[in-house]
């Protein structure tokens, strides 16, 4: 029997929620925004934007610099808000929290620290068939330099990976793991604990591309064991150009550093640098203090909602948006993962997806189109790409009556 | 007609259209009338890769005009494809070439023109532009009795 969600009982006060943020109550083409390309990036909280107004007006200087005041106050709240990251994802310590400038970066900084450290010709990568582009080019361009391979744990029609094959390409040749928790283009939450507990057991580091799922889910980095986790700033509500790595402390005293310059180094003479400790070895040059301050104001907001709710409340939204879209005619799903989360990519009929999103925009509804970024996930299911409506704690089942009402009313011109 | 006359036409046309769903209703409707590209010219060559949608571009040259034919895989691209070919086909390549183009903005859809849109349709227009500036210098070297 289907499940009805109990609408009546919401594990948030949506309507309270959506007055937090300025830009929901905007007006698109005349009509009220219907937002729905969360995973694309989502918007911010008043608390986020005052808090970089307040760090611009009030404690603007340099970190782990001056002796004097503010450069002490700038470095105070740098600092706390690695610790309250830290806190977010159960890290053992602050330090093994480095900021980044995103999840692309993230993914860059370990390919190519793990790639010099630890990876001989021969070698091979092991990612996934529904990877981001991020988590692809990265592990190529560092595969080519270091004369090893990266291959492909391979999906199946549904969007799942093939989980047997996974085993079977896990070798002693296979050198690090590096697979997506939550699939930005498909919605597939993927059986990670499996991923790692198989990897460990054969001694090979896992890196988990967290960027569709720490918004989405509780993530516990001890909990999972996993070895490397990545985020971006801003899909969970935090400004753009901040991000997070974690990584387990023996690993990233373990490996070398990406990138040199300042605020990285113990002592530089020109015949030999020594390098800073955990975690300025990583944060080369003056970082993105605003966005990582402004990052912590994002994951206390998310905090006081707690991310338990969230996910409670978007998996209403998902099975009720499921149900919705099965109701439209020629509506077929691309991906259809018995785990799901945030977001939903379809297609109608032969309609192709940037007509359909031309036509919802004009209606004031943001979607997204196109191959988000995963072009051989598109290849694999034989398509120029799809529309994907994803969603966040502000989402309300209105804006998901209204997406079905707009591709009805789309598709209906497109036919 | 010329290219100012038919981009007035084109204005005129759309200037009856009171809101967005009119002026799309109408360009799907062009995309549906648009002279199709013969299937073998349907190739990579004649491919003008937008992010999202693509267009095929053919140039032939008849009487000293040209004329394009043109498709792409989504609609609303045809439809706009449509229109510039409708302003562009049967003019010559120097009257191409020289051609000042403010219908799109006129109409209201300025934002498919701009590189972020990906559709596919700048590319299109500049294409368009350099076929008849290739054509143009060709017929003057043969003028002046030079080879290219």
């Amino acid at each position: 029997m289907q499940h009805v969600p109990d609408t009546t009982v919401p594990a948030i006060d949506v309507e309270k929620i959506r007055k937090d943020f300025p830009l929901l109550q905007e007006k698109v083409y005349g009509q009220p925004l219907v937002y729905l390309d969360n995973a694309a990036t989502t918007q911010k909280p008043q608390v986020v934007l005052d808090t970089l107004i307040e760090y611009y007006t009030r404690i603007n200087s340099n970190v782990h610099r001056g002796v004097h005041h503010l450069s002490q106050e700038a470095t105070n709240a740098y600092e706390n808000s690695r610790k309250t990251i830290a806190g977010f994802l159960n890290a053992r310590k602050p330090e093994e929290i480095i900021f980044t400038k995103g999840t692309t970066d993230g993914i860059n900084l370990i390919a190519y620290a793990f790639g010099r450290g630890e990876i001989k010709p021969g070698d091979v990568v092991l990612a996934s068939a529904m990877e981001h582009h991020s988590n692809i080019v990265p592990w190529q361009m560092m595969c080519e330099d270091r004369g090893a391979t990266l291959q492909i744990i391979p999906m199946d029609d549904k969007g799942e990976l093939m989980m047997d094959q996974f085993s079977a390409l896990l070798t002693d040749k296979v050198k690090i793991v590096a697979v997506t928790y939550v699939s930005n283009a498909l919605g597939t939450v993927n059986p990670v604990r499996d991923i790692i507990a198989q990897a460990h057991a054969r001694n090979i580091p896992v890196l988990l591309d967290a960027a569709q799922a720490v918004q989405h889910m509780p993530v516990d980095v001890q909990e999972l064991d996993v070895d490397f986790l990545v985020f971006s700033g801003h899909k969970i509500y935090g400004p753009t150009g901040s991000g997070v790595l974690y990584g387990k402390e023996e690993w990233l005293d373990r490996l070398p550093p990406y990138q040199g310059g300042g605020d990285m180094i113990k002592t530089v003479t020109f015949a030999k640098t020594i390098y800073n400790v955990l975690p300025y070895k990583f944060e080369a040059g003056t970082p993105d203090i605003s966005g990582a301050i402004g990052l912590e104001a994002a994951i206390k907001y998310v905090q006081q909602i707690g991310v338990e709710n969230i996910q409670a409340w978007e998996e209403q939204l998902v099975e009720y948006a499921m149900q919705q879209f099965q109701q439209i005619d020629g509506l077929r799903f691309i991906g259809n993962p018995r785990n799901r989360s945030g977001a939903i990519s379809f297609l109608i009929q032969d309609i192709h997806p940037y007509d359909l999103g031309e036509l919802l925009d004009k209606q004031g509804i943001a979607i997204r189109t196109g191959h988000h970024c995963a072009e051989p996930v598109m290849d694999f299911f034989c398509i120029p790409g799809t529309v994907r409506a994803s969603f966040a704690v502000y989402t309300t089942f209105e804006d998901i009556d209204r997406l079905v009402a707009g591709i009805k009313k789309a598709a209906a011109m497109l036919r | 007609m010329t290219i100012k006359e038919k981009q007035d036409e084109l204005i005129s046309d759309f200037s009856f259209m009171e809101n967005w769903m009119d002026k799309y209703e109408h360009i799907i409707q062009l995309g549906k009338e648009l002279p199709l590209i013969d299937e073998k010219y349907k190739t990579p060559d004649h491919l003008i890769k937008g992010c999202q949608s693509q267009v095929w571009l053919h140039t032939d040259m008849q009487d000293g005009k040209l004329i394009f034919t043109a498709d792409s895989d989504a609609v609303i691209t045809k439809g706009l494809v449509s229109l510039m070919i409708t302003v562009f086909s049967g003019q010559t390549p120097k009257d191409i070439a020289a051609a000042e183009i403010y219908f799109i903005d006129a109409i209201g859809l300025s934002n498919h023109l701009s590189p972020t849109r990906s559709n596919g349709l700048l590319s299109m227009l500049k294409q368009i532009k350099l076929y008849a500036i290739a054509y143009e210098a060709k017929s003057q070297s043969q003028k002046n009795g030079t080879e290219l």
